[in-house]
């Protein structure tokens, strides 16, 4: 962990470190072997002494609440935290469009490789082969756990599953659940938890926010945490913390997250010693619907499942934007993706789907009301799929996301075409963890969106309730084993130093935050942050934009220290003071993002580098110099604020898919 | 638009509360409603006064964490959730009267805020299939009629945000618990514990301090998933055949 001495400084931005690699997929084992043979290899705990061991998990949503009641099913000790007032609300809640699963049920030619070779190829070559493998091996047991818990999927008039293709691939293995995925496979999971809740398995703490991780002798020991109603800062130690606490989306302010997202927990994980990996791989989602005006508090996303039967496009000429879409003749429009991409056409990869978006916008053929200068929308059209399946068919299958249109727009999709715009989604970055889910803190695991390993670049659509799931019944529960045969662990006590420092260093932030009594609202400092990282950190990125944004971002964090207003005590619920707690963490998270996206001269997946494309404007990566995961080690200075962070580099070995430069041409 | 808000504030469950005017102006229409109280919020604590609490997170109609009884209803004059209420709903100058959910069995905790943990209770009492991890069958061993399915679908949209307990003069849970028991029912694999469910679950209610149903149907009519009143029908011939059985 420390800096080879023959790297300074590069840019005075960061320092290059040593280099780390995976060491725990089993070593020369063929690819479809690894899985079985490390659940072979790893160790097992038997039933009697899994009573003594103890596991926290921090957020409930598909892959803490899987994870909680599979563990607590197990027999250990599970404490499983969440800020939301039930486990149901976590933001997994909101998933509509389905889950992958290489079930093959329509013979399509679909398998297990080929899930996993769409995946890798997706992430655009930044994810780690071994990972991505298993996830597609275990994504056919998430829907027969998920069917035998009473998940309500579509079926067919034969009782049988039914499949739909997504955005990006070419057979239907996508099951889902009308437009509410997410949320069947999340009550799903927590009445699975609730279930070990009333066995006495699993102890849940709500309305709890983990505020602090505790390292003890190098090993993570547990949290601490703030009890959002009393305000009581809480100790609590286990053997083992797993943080299932989701993506950092928020950052940017306005996105699909829920307003509650936040980078807490794993921030401060990242502090204490957890290497934070490709922390500017972020997914901007194709098809939202569009911001109209500066009170928005959170983008709506619309399922990309509706790319399978709407058609996008905008005007091809200028002056026709501001006419009635119905009005435009079909030789009058330009539907862009099946232009010029054939092959995939409205189905292309989310990525490219939101660049030319914005593409079009920038052209000045955007639709909508002006924002700005800008009427940044594009049509999503269904008179075609309405004219084939008839109006009926298409409510069946997308009735909930045209109300919902509806409702937030005051316009009828039935009628008039939708008006997407791309918006930020979904984090592909997290805390770097090895085949076993272990960060580089012994005895912390990172699961679901947290953690970094299975997207790369970009998530394929459907993918993401895939790995949440998949890390938290089956993959989790099989490798933390490995760990907890070491056990039982020395018991750690509240006076213990490691922990009176945790609580110390929580209470004096708290009390720092109250005591600023500055003239600006929390939300303000966000506002402006995310308004920093959407231009300059968004969906097209530059070398000269980024060092702007590192600048803005030191000024403003230095601003918010010295002039946020948080009001009230921190002994009562407190929503300005939860706020404000996320948001300082987001102000030091959204730098270490523009270093990350700044050294990496290429583009891929969610991550565009002006400076990097071919002649076509297509994202041009650069396997030579960036073939390697970027795990970034904080560096802090004496004053508490991130210093010049260490990169570590993983090399990314693909043994089983040959590299190709991605096209869907 | 310009509004008059009237607010119930107060600190804690032990501490007494009181409506409290406020106006806002330059409100848009596009507006959530939620979004009209964030710019209340900020407003309050450019004044230094505490914003006031109130729970939402996904906004977007499906985490059903908002509540709010907006002039005397639950998530208001629309039949959705409170963050996908907006502000097109409203007359410019309107009054608006906002407050907690109210029920016994969903004690205050601040401002606006509840605690509607005694629906995981009623979960944890049974409201689940027990089926642990890894053993599973092979899902399309077992085959669902579409009508079944989409029954159970249909039951199953609850986002268990309290409105039915709210918007009930018995503070009834029965159309929560209904759906969850309806859901579970329609299923196959949802027959083995379909008797000890129902019991165990509504005796958990009860026990939770909710009313009984007396079939006034105001909880379905507030419902924004629109979970259909039957399903407390359903609840009631499966509690009478649990009991037959047993």
């Amino acid at each position: 962990m420390t800096d080879t001495l023959n790297h300074g400084l590069i840019d005075d931005l960061y320092r290059l470190g040593e280099n780390i690699a995976d060491t725990k997929a089993p070593a020369d084992v063929p690819i479809e072997q690894l899985w079985t043979t490390a659940k072979f290899e790893n160790k097992l705990v038997n039933p009697a002494n899994r009573r003594k061991l103890s596991v926290i998990i921090v957020g409930t949503g598909l892959a803490g609440a899987a994870a909680a009641a599979t563990m607590g099913e197990a027999g250990y000790h599970v404490k499983a935290f969440c800020y939301q007032d039930s486990p149901r609300r976590a933001h997994s809640i909101a998933a509509q469009g389905g889950i992958n699963a290489a079930k093959n049920y329509n013979d399509d030619g679909d398998s297990i490789y080929r899930l996993f070779y769409d995946t890798v190829k997706g992430g655009d070559y930044r994810s780690r082969e071994t990972n991505v493998y298993r996830l597609a091996e275990v994504s056919t047991n998430i829907i027969d756990q998920c069917v035998a818990q009473g998940v309500p999927f579509a079926r067919d008039y034969g009782g049988l599953l039914d499949n739909r293709s997504f955005g990006g691939v070419q057979v239907a293995r996508t099951f889902y659940a009308r437009g509410q995925t997410g949320q069947q496979l999340l009550i799903g999971a927590y009445q699975a938890m609730e279930r070990q809740v009333a066995a006495g398995t699993v102890q849940e703490y709500v309305r709890h926010e983990m505020l602090e991780l505790i390292v003890v002798d190098g090993k993570a020991r547990g949290i601490i945490a703030r009890d959002m109603v009393t305000g009581e800062i809480e100790t609590h130690v286990a053997d083992v913390v797993v943080l299932a606490s989701g993506g950092y989306g928020n950052v940017f302010f306005l996105s699909t997250n829920a307003m509650g997202c936040n980078v807490t927990a794993t921030w401060r994980a990242h502090r204490k010693g957890a290497y934070f990996a490709n922390p500017c791989y972020t997914q901007i989602h194709p098809t939202c619907i569009p911001v109209s005006g500066d009170h928005q508090s959170k983008l709506t996303l619309m399922s990309e499942s509706l790319r399978n039967d709407g058609r996008i496009w905008v005007p091809k000429r200028k002056e026709d934007c501001d006419k009635d879409p119905r009005d435009i003749p079909e030789e009058d429009r330009d539907y862009y993706l099946e232009r010029i991409y054939p092959a995939f056409g409205n189905l292309v990869p989310r990525d490219i789907a939101s660049r030319q978006a914005k593409y079009m916008c920038d052209e000045g053929r955007g639709v909508g009301p002006m924002v700005g200068d800008f009427r940044r929308g594009v049509y999503l059209d269904f008179s075609d799929a309405v004219s084939r399946m008839g109006a009926e068919a298409v409510k069946a299958k997308y009735g909930n996301l045209f109300d919902m249109y509806a409702r937030i727009t005051g316009e009828d999709p039935y009628q008039v075409p939708m008006r997407i715009y791309p918006a930020v989604h979904y984090t592909m970055g997290g805390l770097w963890v090895d085949y076993d889910l272990e960060t580089t803190i012994p005895g912390l695991y990172a699961i679901g969106e947290a953690n970094f390993s299975d997207h790369g670049a970009n998530r394929l659509g459907a993918s993401s309730l895939m790995q949440c799931l998949g890390d938290g019944y089956f993959v989790l529960p099989n490798t933390i084993r490995n760990y907890l045969a070491e056990g039982p662990f020395e018991q750690v006590t509240e006076d213990h130093p490691a922990v009176v420092e945790a609580r110390q260093s929580v209470e004096g932030r708290i009390e720092q935050l109250l005591s600023v009594n500055g003239e600006r609202s929390v939300d303000s400092f966000h506002k402006e942050l995310g308004h920093i990282m959407w231009e300059y950190c968004g969906m097209e990125r530059t070398e000269e934009g980024l060092r702007k944004a590192i600048g803005q971002i030191r000024s403003l964090r230095e601003e918010f220290w010295r002039n946020v207003r948080v009001l009230g005590s921190a002994k009562t619920l407190n929503q300005s003071l939860e706020k404000a707690g996320r948001v300082a963490d987001f102000l030091e998270l959204g730098e270490l993002m523009c270093i990350d996206a700044l050294h990496r001269r290429e583009s891929c997946g969610g991550h565009f580098r002006a400076e990097s494309q071919t002649e076509d404007g297509e994202a041009l990566r650069h396997d030579d110099e960036f073939l390697y995961v970027a795990a970034w080690e904080f560096a802090g200075e004496p004053s508490g604020a991130p210093g010049a962070p260490v990169l570590h580099k993983e090399d990314l070995i693909y043994k089983a898919i040959e590299l190709k430069q991605r096209s869907y041409k | 638009m310009n509004l008059t808000l009237k607010i119930w504030r107060q600190d804690g469950p032990d501490t007494a509360g009181e409506l409290v005017t406020y106006p806002v102006t330059n409100i848009s229409e596009d507006m959530s409603f939620l979004e009209m109280l964030d710019v209340l919020n900020e407003e309050l604590t450019a004044k230094g006064e505490e914003p006031v609490a109130f729970d939402s997170d996904c906004r977007e109609g499906i985490c059903g964490m908002c509540s709010l009884m907006i002039n005397g209803e639950a998530h208001g004059p629309e039949v959705t959730t409170t963050c996908q209420l907006h502000m097109r709903s409203f007359r410019d100058g309107e009054t608006i009267t906002i407050e907690p959910w109210r029920a016994s069995a969903f004690p205050l905790v601040r401002d606006l805020v509840v605690d509607r943990s005694a629906f995981d209770r009623i979960i944890q009492a049974g409201g689940y299939i027990s089926v642990n991890t890894g053993a599973a069958v092979e899902a399309n061993n077992m085959q669902v009629p579409k009508v079944a399915a989409d029954r159970a679908f249909d039951t199953a949209t609850c986002i268990g945000c309290g409105a039915c307990v709210a918007a009930c003069p018995n503070a009834s849970g029965m159309l929560f618990l209904g759906a969850k028991v309806t859901h579970l029912g329609e299923l196959p694999q949802g027959q083995a514990e379909r008797d000890s469910r129902v019991v165990s679950m509504l005796n958990q209610h009860d026990h939770d301090g909710f009313g009984g149903c007396t079939n006034i149907g105001e909880c379905a009519a507030a419902c924004p998933k629109e979970i259909p009143l039957d399903v407390i029908s359903q609840l009631n011939a499966d509690f009478r055949q649990a009991k037959k059985h047993a």
